[in-house]
């Protein structure tokens, strides 16, 4: 089947309990992701939705898998740019793993389609939103004020 | 043209000085890289060695580019796995771009073959060296003492 | 952020019972603001404060923004490298052989 994937692993130095919070959380997902809030009951078959700090919806989707402290995946469809909602819904899964005193939190995106244009921009935008998250947590700012 | 590649992408709160210095001191690399030491003159054509704290040496090659602080491009080659060392010689680029207050940092690793095992042990290794390193600059400690460590 | 507390600061904050009895709550129930937190405690909003202040100076506690509040999370690292430096090499043995065991009971089992 076509798809396209984007993978990113990142090490942080914080506990699983403090890394989930910070990605199931609305008002702290909003001090890392450039103002977005990531909402939702957080149980298998809730809605879910990645919100301008307006309130517009960016992403809406459903939550697929939701493991407390371990695992979270997100059926995961774009619908503000009519090329990306073209291209179908995806999915967006976090592992986190202890690694000593650490989490490894590794990140798949995927859409069901060869080179999609979705996935080339997801590329561009995770590596800073998990660079803010990484320094957040472990340095009280982040890295990024502004995309 | 057969090629696979890893590409590492993040963005670390420091200048692109201290990250070239970070990245091309070995008394700096030994403290979030596992301990190896990153050895060169760093001038173009000069041979390049990642060094373990016992002096034995895990990869080597040559400086291809060297741009401070801005491009650093290292054609490097695994001497420590037979089966690696086999795949040959790959090319390792290091990109530093000021971001505001921060610098975004792209590793490309790269290797002339398909399905190479080189590439999928590098992209093991990245994320971790670059994670440590991240942390160090941020915070002044890394976030990962061994390499492979499970709780 | 605390860069890497020494180890007097962290005996220190884990001396006061008070200091403890918090660590025993966020470890029961751990991201709780300091309204939370009080409630469980006969003692003034600000000596939690300053004790909660303590602990994150000693890495014990981590907090994370939330509007105007502060979640707080117990950090169990320092603990545990305490554990490593002077326990962990006496386990070891112990535990090696324990696992040894479990593994000829398992074959014998089946």
């Amino acid at each position: 089947m076509a798809r396209s994937t984007f993978d990113y692993v990142t090490y942080i130095r914080v506990t699983p309990e403090r890394l989930w919070q910070a990605l199931t959380d609305a008002s702290i997902t909003q001090q890392y992701w450039f103002g977005m809030r990531s909402e939702s009951r957080w149980a298998v078959g809730s809605s879910w939705q990645l919100s301008f700090p307006d309130g517009r919806a960016c992403d809406t989707g459903e939550i697929v898998e939701a493991e407390p402290l371990r695992r979270l995946a997100i059926r995961w469809q774009n619908v503000v740019n009519p090329e990306f909602e073209a291209e179908g819904a995806g999915q967006c899964t976090m592992e986190l793993e202890t690694s000593g005193p650490a989490v490894k939190l590794t990140l798949t995106h995927s859409v069901d389609c060869e080179r999609s244009k979705y996935i080339a921009a997801a590329s561009g935008v995770w590596p800073k939103v998990l660079a803010n998250l990484k320094s957040l947590l472990e340095s009280g700012s982040v890295v990024l004020e502004s995309y | 043209m057969a090629r696979s590649t890893c590409v590492y992408v993040t963005y670390i709160r420091t200048t692109p000085e201290k990250l070239w210095s970070a990245l091309t001191d070995p008394k700096f690399t030994e403290q979030y890289w596992f301990g190896m030491r990153s050895e060169s003159p760093w001038k173009a054509g000069s041979p390049w060695k990642l060094v373990t704290a016992a002096g034995e040496v895990l990869d080597s090659g040559e400086i291809v580019e060297s741009d401070p602080p801005r491009r650093l491009v290292i054609r490097w080659q695994n001497q420590w796995n037979p089966e690696l060392k086999a795949e040959g010689v790959s090319l390792c680029t290091m990109e530093l771009e000021p971001h505001g207050t921060a610098v975004k940092l792209t590793v490309t690793h790269s290797i002339e073959r398909d399905g190479s095992k080189f590439i999928v042990s590098v992209s093991g290794g990245w994320p971790k060296v670059i994670s440590n390193l991240k942390s160090l600059l941020e915070t002044g400690s890394v976030v990962l003492q061994d390499y492979e460590r499970k709780h | 952020m605390a860069k890497h507390p020494d180890t007097d600061l962290l005996f220190k904050a884990l001396a006061d019972p008070s200091r403890r009895k918090l660590l025993d709550l966020l470890h029961a129930h751990d991201g709780r603001t300091l309204t939370e937190l009080c409630n469980h405690l006969d003692m003034t909003r600000q000596a939690v404060t300053q004790h909660l202040e303590l602990l994150e100076a000693a890495n014990l506690v981590a907090t994370l923004r939330r509007g105007r509040e502060k979640l707080h999370f117990l950090n169990p690292v320092p603990l545990q490298e305490i554990y490593e430096r002077w326990i962990a090499k006496f386990e070891k043995p112990r535990l090696k052989a324990l696992s040894e065991l479990k593994e000829r009971l398992e074959k014998t089992d089946s």
